[in-house]
């Protein structure tokens, strides 16, 4: 690739951010060219995205329904699924699955949930409750 | 507290550029891409065992970590590193090297630095930046994918240098404490040029080099019995793993040719402006090879995807970067 091949267009994913590419010169010489993106690169962050954004609402409608506590919510909304909660969090895989039932949840010691507010980076009152005015976009 | 005078630059990779950032500040100039060439950057790993976010782990260079762990061996820098069992001791550890008068090389997770806009921030904790002073609460940071120096605030930071999970950098910070004044390029450049070339033809397992390549391949031919969603998902994947996570363009394959280039210069030899050429050529394809996938992403009409033309176009790459390692091997 040349550096008038190094795509310019401005792509939404990197929100103003150039990142460093290695391209020919004109001499054929290697240079970094800094690229305000490629839509490439656009089309499957974007696509990753929003299938992170899909599963936070879809998770965000269970909870409502009352099928899983907030913690499920709150995971997927930090963009982590079952294996990254559960370790950052200390806790085995299956005692995480547990805390996603709402009876079980409610019912955490103090300890249980500071070790999640502490992985989620989040207060106590966040955790145990679902945001306000969160919008659906594709349920 | 002292703070030093600390010259940022833009480069297209986390630990490849804080390593050519930090030895240029000691005093030893050596590019990125010479840094990544004589670390033996140049990888190709496809785990599918090895899960993140639900995704089979690839890779197109070496395990993190492993650039300074090359280098180290190739050139005889020596680091010093240090982790930690507590955030306040690796906080405190921190502030005592900022007020020496040090500059840091530090792991730390993406997710939490919040710097990175939020379409960036993706859970990784294979992230290296340097932190270079302190003003107030905020950490002075040099973090080589960053057009410009950044900021951070000491919460933050701790937050991200401690995240707990896969690749946990348990606060890890270092920086040198022998730096060579010179580098043998004569003896140390065919040597590791022709080791990486190496590992890339003959691994014994049928995951990482060209193997690694050919089985991803063969994945994707086999994408056509999964679920549409999760099959558009992998592709995605892979063009993310090779753009996306800052590799100079086609998975560190330019990286490699500029390294070739400066390599041929340097010794002058004219076999490795070839060699040089040819890595970009394979780039070339690896770019296209993104493009492909894109568009089968993208695709609005609801064509099925032709996986047997995207996993042929993958196998065609193998062939040609097994070609040029035949090569690089016999330097």
């Amino acid at each position: 690739m040349n550096t008038e091949q190094v795509p310019q267009q401005k792509i939404s994913t990197y929100s103003g951010n150039k990142k460093a590419i290695y391209a020919t010169d004109q001499d054929g010489a290697y240079t970094i060219v800094a690229s305000t993106g490629w839509s490439v690169e656009e089309a499957v962050t974007k696509q990753a995205l929003i299938e992170l954004e899909r599963l936070a609402d879809k998770a965000y409608q269970e909870v409502v329904a009352g099928t899983y506590s907030p913690l499920y919510f709150h995971m997927y909304n930090r963009r982590m699924d079952l294996p990254t909660l559960a370790q950052s969090s200390g806790f085995f895989q299956w005692r995480v699955k547990r805390h996603f039932r709402p009876e079980i949840f409610n019912k955490l010691s103090q300890k249980a949930i500071a070790a999640y507010c502490e992985a989620l980076g989040l207060s106590r009152e966040t955790l145990c409750s679902l945001p306000e005015g969160w919008k659906v976009n594709n349920g | 507290m002292a703070e030093i005078r600390f010259t940022h630059d833009h480069f297209a990779h986390c630990e490849s550029g804080v390593m050519s950032l930090m030895l240029r500040h000691h005093g030893l100039d050596l590019s990125e891409s010479m840094v990544f060439g004589l670390s033996q950057g140049l990888m190709f790993a496809y785990i599918p065992f090895v899960k993140m976010g639900g995704m089979p782990l690839i890779a197109y260079r070496n395990m993190p970590r492993g650039i300074i762990k090359g280098l180290q061996k190739s050139i005889g820098i020596k680091m010093k590193m240090h982790t930690f069992s507590s955030p306040k001791k690796g906080s405190a550890t921190l502030d005592a090297l900022l007020a020496r008068g040090k500059c840091i090389g530090a792991q730390t997770s993406v997710f939490w630095l919040p710097y990175f806009p939020p379409e960036m921030q993706f859970h990784f904790n294979g992230h290296n930046l340097i932190i270079y002073g302190k003003e107030g609460d905020d950490y002075l940071i040099s973090d080589p994918v960053f057009e410009h120096p950044v900021r951070c605030t000491t919460q933050a930071l701790e937050k991200a240098r401690f995240v707990k999970g896969v690749m946990a950098p348990k606060g890890l910070l270092y920086y040198p404490e022998h730096i060579p004044e010179t580098v043998d390029f004569e003896r140390v450049l065919p040597k590791v040029i022709r080791k990486n070339a190496k590992t890339m033809l003959k691994t014994p397992v049928p995951i990482a080099g060209i193997r690694g390549i050919k089985a991803l391949a063969k994945r994707i031919a086999k994408l056509k019995n999964d679920d549409p969603k999760y099959a558009a998902l992998f592709l995605g994947h892979i063009v993310r793993m090779q753009e996306e996570i800052g590799t100079g363009g086609a998975g560190f394959r330019f990286i490699y040719a500029s390294f070739l280039q400066e390599a041929a210069n340097i010794l002058g030899r004219k076999e490795l402006h070839d060699y040089s050429e040819q890595m970009t050529t394979v780039g070339d394809e690896w770019r296209e090879f993104a493009l492909t996938i894109a568009k089968a992403i993208r695709n609005k009409k609801g064509k099925p995807v032709d996986f047997q033309a995207i996993s042929s176009q993958l196998h065609g790459i193998a062939g040609s970067e097994k070609d040029l390692y035949q090569q690089l091997i016999r330097l």
